[in-house]
């Protein structure tokens, strides 16, 4: 058997190599949202649909992440899908910036992408993005267009 | 008609034996358990049993999590490729390590490779009548002997499953990235973006520490209860690997649904 030092000193580093292994789990592996912290804002925007849009669903400006979607749910009053997600703090948005659901590539996951308006005014925590469109739902699409295909034909 | 009566009455054996025996199991971990001040006391027990249940277990767990993370990227890649999201190999390697395999092969590994030695270990100690001989001299075998061990695969479990994990990434990277040629970029990118830290991270770990609580217990538990006879031990230690096994797929069936099952 081992002397007491030396059996000290493998479980010692038994526990740091156990420890240094979910340090590069949490690191490397994983990110915490990057959106979580407290530099940032909520705004809210509505949508007739949101096809498939989910929480944690990234949004994006020009292509690049600036904020994630955290909350969806179904105003009552207007039966419009009520979105709220946080963005980066540094990131001010004239007030007129326009939302609207897109589909990264032909099956990917959906997003929310950002068009910047002109307004000198900045979106502030808790406001509404007034102009908003829809996920396309691939359904809803190919049925006007057989409709129209078909009314075409007459 | 007797036959029948006999039956009936071996059903009732049955049931009031296993009920006992899960009576002492519970008793057991509740003594085990409030005698947790002696691993502060006594750092040195504690420190034995560290070696032998963790640093000894590290072996197999780093070869199983090597070779784990390299077949689940090789097969992986074969059907990511005919999408072209192939990209997505990390995402998938490290979900389904630290989610899934991790925890649970870890356990099993564990059960085969300390929970054995722990109740044979046990076992023997109550075959040649140790376990007597220190209660006659008034030393606590709860805290000398069961506590120590039953901490020492705690705290081992979800050290064990880090490794596991972090060691069949690294087996995924090298096949994927070295062997098969996806971009490490997207490799690891697409990994980070879609593993969370606590949703997937942090639940994995929970899912290993109650793993080794469970494997653990049922290993001291059945050395502890073993007949005191050299087949009883035999059988004890069998024991603790099967039963080990059916709680750690049964619970791990529970806890996905309650940590992924849901939205």
């Amino acid at each position: 058997m081992f002397s007491k030092a030396k059996l000290e000193m493998t479980v010692g580093i038994f526990v740091v190599i156990g420890l240094a292994a979910l340090l590069f789990l949490a690191m490397k592996v994983s990110s915490l949202s990057s959106f979580s912290g407290n530099d940032v804002y909520e705004v809210v925007a509505k949508f007739e649909n949101v096809g498939g849009l989910k929480v944690r669903a990234p949004v994006m400006m020009a292509g690049v992440s600036i904020g994630e979607v955290n909350k969806i749910s179904l105003d009552t009053s207007t039966y419009e899908a009520k979105v709220s997600f946080v963005l980066g703090g540094k990131y001010k948005l004239p007030i007129d910036t326009s939302a609207s659901i897109f589909t990264s590539g032909l099956l990917g996951e959906q997003y929310i992408s950002l068009e910047p308006g002109g307004d000198d005014a900045f979106l502030k925590a808790g406001d509404q993005i007034k102009l908003s469109q829809s996920a396309m739902v691939l359904e809803q699409v190919l049925g006007q267009f057989l409709f129209s295909k078909a009314a075409g034909d007459e | 008609m007797n036959g029948l009566l006999d039956m009936i009455r071996g059903i009732g054996v049955k049931v009031l034996n296993s009920v006992r025996r899960m009576g002492r199991g519970h008793l057991f971990i509740f003594h085990t358990i409030m005698s947790f001040g002696i691993i502060f006391k006594e750092f040195s027990l504690l420190m034995k049993q560290l070696f032998s249940v963790g640093v000894l277990s590290v072996q197999i767990i780093a070869v199983s999590g090597l070779t784990v993370g390299m077949v689940l990227s090789l097969q992986g890649y074969n059907t990511l490729v005919d999408f072209g999201a192939e990209q997505s190999l990390g995402q998938m390697v490290a979900l389904s390590l630290v989610r899934e395999m991790g925890p649970v092969l870890t356990a099993l590994l564990f059960a085969g490779r300390a929970g054995s030695a722990l109740t044979a270990e046990i076992g023997l100690m109550k075959v040649t009548e140790q376990l007597p001989a220190m209660e006659i001299m008034a030393v606590d075998p709860y805290r000398k002997v069961i506590a120590p061990r039953f901490f020492a695969g705690v705290i081992s479990m979800p050290l064990l499953a880090a490794i596991f994990s972090a060691i069949g990434v690294f087996g995924g990277y090298l096949v994927g990235v070295e062997l098969l040629g996806v971009d490490s970029g997207g490799f690891w990118s697409q990994m980070q973006s879609k593993v969370g830290l606590y949703e997937d991270i942090v639940n994995g770990v929970i899912k290993s520490i109650v793993f080794g609580i469970v494997v653990t217990w049922i290993a001291v538990f059945e050395g502890f209860d073993a007949v005191p006879t050299t087949e009883g031990v035999s059988r004890a230690t069998t024991r603790t690997v099967v039963n080990s096994a059916f709680a750690v797929l049964g619970l791990d069936f529970i806890l996905t649904a309650l940590m992924f099952g849901g939205a």
